[in-house]
């Protein structure tokens, strides 16, 4: 592979002993090679990224260093000194914290008996958690970490339900700190307000791994960037002397084309026409607030927006499914007529007869079932057509011959519909979705988190057959966290902010930055009003965004 | 918030109006019926407790009547075989101990199905406690009975008899409180003792969160199976200890069978309680007095309605569902209860 | 990719599972004292040694295919049915009710109106607990055993003060008329003047319990309810996503699931005992659950598990008699077959998997 030699490496032996030191890391989960030989040197007061696509194996290499897993091969230092890690608490002894993407956090404890949980200090609980309550305290001053050290954790925001994790790592007095996709989830704002914490931090002498699959993040923040791609580290550079040409270049190992090639588009009449869709789900939470919007045939809305910001909900309930106890009101049309969208024909069998097509966000647990065979997913959602009936039996042989149809249409791999949908990787999985959704040929396509953990060569191949479907006059809905995603496949773009629709804007005639604004909730309006639920240190300060590559 | 409260007094505030209104019914059978329905409840309260520690930390139980029933038939073997009913406790704890270990490997370590894994300990002890007794003793799967010391025998609680002039408060302490086994009052203890267990100590922190988020347990460096295995083996002992009540204190010997259903009326008091110590407390006395009730008066005649014993006897399930129906006061279980832990891959 | 090939899962698991269970069983005879050989061919002449004795095991045997295809039918929605046992007890109270108080004047017409009271009494006690659990989330398992023990208790009182005939002190209801008399298959034998199984109670059930498996078989794979069923037991925000109503799908199972445990009381109610006894299950409906485990949910499977507990059931009863062997023996041995196939599955898939894993890589290599 014609691959930049590492720049690292050599250089620095000499110097001072690494934060981390990783050598012929390998890890292997059943059959799958997770980390192969991995070397990886993090030097000390720095901030270094990781970056890789979803399933590079960069969370596994990180959960290794945790403790979390055990490696199969491979030695660790830190600081200089060799280290077996053999569980997490020899990690934290070594001074190592951890924030996963997925929160570590007892929903119904505080956030002091999180904080204190694993690190109590003797039997009884009363001394610990008064010690806990004067460190909090502190660290809030010196790190602008405010939270309330007596709320429940299922009361916080999920940005501050991730300082609570940052708070269990210094508390534990962490010195190295791995943060797994921590923007993921957060605003732009928000995410602003992080990396300053973390440039405090730096600033204090801590080492701050970063684990990310975007590249602005890599390029705003870190010294150095370490790139993982299928499970092997492909180098690692300096941020300052690389770009974000070559990181994704390193990242997909070939000349990355993130411009979808499309026409103009040609809208024709309006097919779903949506007023004032209002959610409140079980608890009483107002997920979608009033949402506006229309989509024509031959065009393709995208909805940007952080996600937890309303989008699930909004597709939720346009397949047909939204989420249980919840109270829906507003219209929907669909192609000039009503959709039912409390009643008893709301569900998703009868949207999908209506024309609606949906690629569910989640494709594991919504979209397939993993257990069914290819074949057995490919009727998924519309095993109760007609053609798939012989009698009071289904005819399994009409199904098997359309799977076979489809899965050569999408070129799945391997083609035999047979197999399990887990024995299929992420982007075959995805092509048995889309495959199935598409050659239904609804007037209307879904699509959530369209090329979410998908390979790049499958994300092409997809984002193609969507553009295919929108010249063959359908109207799409597409919901992507991904800016770029959005973008580069939208004809127009909404923006979702706390359930509601903050603008729609054309591709050609918006700038990153402003998406950013709007996905916080700043309109052109209120700029000097900051919107409601953005205390004043988290607004959004205006830096220079890193252009699309 | 305020139904909330409401809620949580609601089954002391039942209890106590049984109590009042049986004594102004029928004093001189209500004495001896509460009397018995502290007795009743003794076995119930503990394996309550067990399931409580077992469950709390997000390992299913419903396996309390096998363990108990286990301990039962080893507590009185060998308390009839040494003559010592103390000896008899720690051979009902060992019995009950193998069986939480059963479970243990099955439901923690080899991550199987904890529900299944309930039901086979429910029938490995109901057929091996028969097995075994009519091996060793040949009386049909009975033990012979105890006396003496093989039995826990009634104590006297300090100033009983002193007190036993002064009006209500004397007379519910030397004649209700005092006088029962000290199975009695070691379990009546260990209902503050959970209570301080769990909220005032780092195990009950960990047990707690364990059974709500074990990844949040694991990222902390605390082993998640040690801490599943000890909670297991805290519900062992508990069962243990109910067992060998039954058996040698509530009655002399061991007969096949002889829980009858408490195992499962103590998970649905556990159910009943949502999982609290002090609640565990008043839902097994709430099923104490149920039984009491129903062996004071077979039929009970209200004047206008009959209730028949069987209806008495059901009582407690039929509660169970209606709380577990969610209509008054919902039961939430810990949330992870019922599955294994497996690191996220 | 799998981690092992699927004969392996399927079969060899089981199997290893199933010979672990009575091994240890083995042990428990030789720990009291007993020889397990001596015990085994005990077993084997008293149950399958004679048609007597495969009378008895197939009477056994219809039992367990009814409960452990109930079973099984919620196991695939993600349910478990603990509650066989309570709506066995229900299926015969609806036997006896339709026999009793309707006027059938032959088995012919007797039968299937009698299945239809059977499997809709025992239908309608998982009808509760299946709301439950699809409207408010109560957890089955729970409801379903607490269940059991109402069940227990209505029909204590039922048959004590409603249908107890005046003057017994038995705590049963009166016979069937005779006319509702199901054929024994001995009978049957005899019309074609073959002497077989006399004195057994197998009966012509135990064609209706062949044919419910082929008829469970066909619901599960081969109609769109089995697949709505099978997709809800996989994922349930799946089922929303396809349209599917857990709710409804949920609700339809258990129906199903307890129409099947109430079916068993043709067989021990209607067929055997001819009245309706206290305690007429007889844990049957707890050794559904071990037969739909080790049957690995599949109809085929339930049938030779249920032969298996339904030799084990008759064995065990011989050696009551002819040994100074207990027959709760037989509940140890259900005990291990439910614990090794149903908890300790992964003691023996683990060390299976690291093995035909290693085999691959060596085959790589």
């Amino acid at each position: 592979m014609a691959e930049p030699a590492q720049h690292l490496g050599g250089r620095s032996a000499t110097a001072a002993p690494a934060a981390i030191e990783l050598t012929g890391i390998s890890k292997a989960f059943g059959p799958v090679q997770a980390n192969k030989d991995i070397d990886l040197r993090v030097e000390r007061g720095t901030i270094h990224g990781i970056i890789g696509e979803n399933g590079a194996g960069k969370s596994t290499l990180m959960s290794i260093l945790y403790g979390f897993y055990k490696p199969d091969s491979g030695t660790i230092e830190v600081n200089g000194q060799p280290l077996s890690i053999t569980d997490s608490m020899t990690a934290i002894r070594a001074g190592i914290g951890m924030v996963f993407q997925h929160f570590k956090l007892v929903q119904n404890f505080t956030v002091l008996e999180n904080i204190i949980l694993g690190a109590e200090d003797g039997r009884l609980l009363r001394p610990a958690l008064a010690k806990a309550r004067g460190v909090l305290r502190r660290l809030a001053e010196e790190y602008q970490l405010n939270v309330d050290p007596d709320e429940r954790i299922e009361e916080l925001s999920v940005g501050h339900q991730q300082r609570v994790e940052i708070l269990k790592a210094l508390y534990r007095q962490a010195d190295i700190l791995i943060l797994d996709e921590p923007t993921g989830v957060l605003t732009p704002a928000e995410a602003d307000h992080l990396f300053r914490i973390l440039e405090g931090l730096k600033a204090e002498g801590k080492t701050i791994i970063l684990i990310t699959h975007k590249l602005r993040e890599i390029m705003e923040i870190t010294d150095n960037v370490s790139v993982m791609r299928r499970g092997e580290m492909v180098a690692s550079v300096r941020t300052a002397e690389t770009s974000p040409e070559e990181l994704a270049e390193l990242m997909v190992g070939r000349k990355v084309l993130l411009n979808v090639e499309k026409g103009p588009a040609s809208p024709g009449a309006p097919v779903l026409e949506v007023r004032g869709l209002k959610m409140v789900d079980d608890e009483g939470v107002e997920r979608l607030r009033g949402i506006d919007f229309d989509i024509r045939a031959g065009e393709i809305l995208g909805i940007a927006g952080v996600s937890g910001n309303g989008q699930t909900q909004l597709l939720e309930l346009l397949g047909g499914y939204p989420e249980k106890g919840s109270t829906v009101s507003g219209t929907i049309h669909m192609n000039g007529e009503p959709l039912d969208v409390t009643g008893t024909r709301s569900d998703a069998r009868t949207r999908r007869k209506r024309g609606i097509g949906h690629v569910p966000e989640d494709r594991q647990t919504e979209g397939l079932i993993m257990d069914f065979t290819a074949w057995e997913n490919i009727a998924f959602g519309y095993h109760d057509k007609p053609e798939y009936q012989r009698g009071w039996l289904m005819d399994n042989d009409a199904i098997r011959r359309d799977a076979q149809k489809y899965m050569e249409d999408f070129d799945c791999r391997p083609r035999n519909c047979h197999l399990a949908a887990r024995n299929f990787s992420g982007g075959n999985q995805q092509k048995l979705v889309v495959a199935r959704e598409i050659e239904r040929n609804p007037d209307l396509l879904l699509i959530g988190q369209p090329t979410r953990g998908v390979d790049i060569g499958a994300i092409e191949f997809i984002h193609k057959r969507i553009v295919e479907l929108r010249d063959a006059g359908k109207a799409i809905l597409l919901v992507s966290v991904e800016l770029d995603e959005i973008l580069s496949l939208s004809d127009r773009i909404a923006v979702m902010f706390d359930g509601r629709i903050m603008g729609e804007r054309l591709p050609s005639e918006t700038t990153t930055g402003e998406l950013g604004l709007l996905m916080a909730g700043i309109t052109d309006t209120d700029r000097h009003d900051p919107a409601e639920g953005i205390p004043p240190e988290h607004q959004y300060v205006e830096t220079t965004p890193e252009e699309r590559v | 918030m305020k139904l909330g409260s409401l809620n949580e007094a609601l089954t002391p505030i039942l209890v106590l109006a049984i109590c009042v209104i049986w004594a102004m019914v029928d004093s001189g059978r209500a004495v001896q019926g509460i009397d018995s329905a502290l007795r009743l409840m003794t076995p119930l309260l503990l394996a309550c407790l067990a399931g409580l520690y077992s469950e709390r930390s997000g390992v299913f139980d419903i396996g309390l009547e096998g363990k108990m029933l286990m301990a039962a038939f080893s507590a009185a073997t060998v308390a009839y075989l040494t003559g010592s009913a103390w000896i008899g406790l720690l051979a009902g704890i060992a019995g009950s101990m193998a069986l939480s270990l059963i479970h243990g490997l099955a439901s923690i370590t080899f991550r199987g199905n904890q529900l299944i894994s309930g039901v086979a300990i429910n029938f490995l002890a109901s057929g091996l406690t028969v097995l075994l007794g009519i091996k060793i003793f040949q009386l049909g799967g009975r033990t012979p009975s105890l006396e003496g010391a093989a039995r826990f025998q009634p104590i006297e609680l300090p100033l009983a008899e002193t007190l036993r002039g002064v009006p209500v408060i004397g007379d519910l302490y030397s004649n209700l409180l005092s006088g029962h086994s000290i199975l009695v009052y070691i379990a009546l203890l260990l209902v503050p003792l959970t209570w301080w267990v769990l909220n005032r100590t780092r195990f009950g922190l960990r047990l707690r969160a364990v059974g709500e988020n074990p990844a949040s347990v694991d990222t902390a460096g605390v082993s998640v199976t040690r801490l599943r295995h000890a909670a297991i083996a805290i519900c062992g002992v508990l069962c243990g200890i109910a067992g060998a009540y039954l058996a040698t204190s509530l009655s002399a010997g061991f007969v096949k069978e002889m829980t009858a259903g408490r195992g499962f009326i103590a998970l649905a008091a556990l159910i009943f309680a949502k999982w609290r110590p002090w609640s565990a407390l008043f839902a097994t006395f709430l099923f104490g007095l149920l039984e009491a009730i129903a062996n004071q008066y077979p039929n009970l005649d209200l004047g206008f309605i009959t209730i028949p014993s069987m209806f008495m006897n059901a009582l407690p399930y039929i509660l169970t569902v209606i709380i577990l129906a969610g209509f008054v006061g919902r039961a939430i279980p810990p949330r992870a209860g019922g599955e294994p832990y497996v690191k996220e891959r | 990719m799998d981690k092992m090939p699927k004969w392996a899962d399927v079969i060899l698991t089981p199997l290893i599972s199933v010979l672990l269970a009575f091994a240890i069983s083995a042990l428990v005879i030789l720990a009291i004292g007993e020889n397990p050989w001596m015990a085994l061919k005990t077993m084997v002449t008293g149950a399958l040694g004679s048609s007597y004795g495969w009378g008895f095991t197939l009477y056994y045997a219809t039992n367990f295919i009814f409960t452990g295809l109930a079973v099984m039918v919620a196991y695939h929605a993600s349910l478990f049915n603990i509650g066989g046992e309570g709506q066995a007890a229900m299926g015969g109270l609806g036997v006896a009710l339709v026999l009793l108080y309707l006027p059938l004047p032959h088995w012919l017409i007797a039968l299937p109106v009698a299945m239809i009271g059977a499997a809709a009494f025992g239908a309608a006690w998982a009808f509760i607990p299946a709301w439950l659990q699809a409207k408010r989330g109560s957890h089955i398992v729970i409801t379903t055993i607490m269940f059991n023990f109402i069940a227990a208790a209505l029909l204590n009182y039922v048959l004590v003060n409603l249908l107890r005939p005046v003057g017994s002190m038995d705590p049963a209801s009166a016979r069937f008329p005779d006319a509702t008399h199901l054929p024994k298959i001995t009978d049957l034998a005899a019309t074609f003047g073959m002497t077989w199984g006399e004195h057994t109670p197998v009966n012509v059930t135990f064609f209706i319990a062949v044919l419910a498996c082929f008829l469970t078989w066909l619901l599960i794979w081969r109609t769109r309810l089995g697949y709505e069923i099978r997709v809800l037991g996989r994922s349930e925000p799946g089922a929303l996503y396809a349209g599917i109503s857990p709710v409804k799908i949920t609700v339809l199972a258990m129906l199903i699931s307890g129409g099947f445990a109430g079916l068993m009381a043709i067989n021990n109610v209607m067929g055997e005992s001819e009245r309706l006894v206290l305690n007429a299950v007889e844990g049957a409906g707890f050794i559904g659950i071990a037969v739909a485990l080790m049957g690995r949910n599949h109809p085929f499977g339930v049938f030779l598990a249920a032969l298996l507990f339904g030799f084990l059931y008759q064995g065990g009863g011989e050696l009551a008699l002819w040994t100074s062997i207990p027959r709760e023996l037989i509940i140890v041995i259900q005990a291990l077959v439910i614990l090794f196939t149903g908890a300790l599955d992964n003691m023996v898939r683990m060390p299976l998997e690291r093995m035909f894993l290693s085999m691959r890589k060596r085959g790589d290599a």
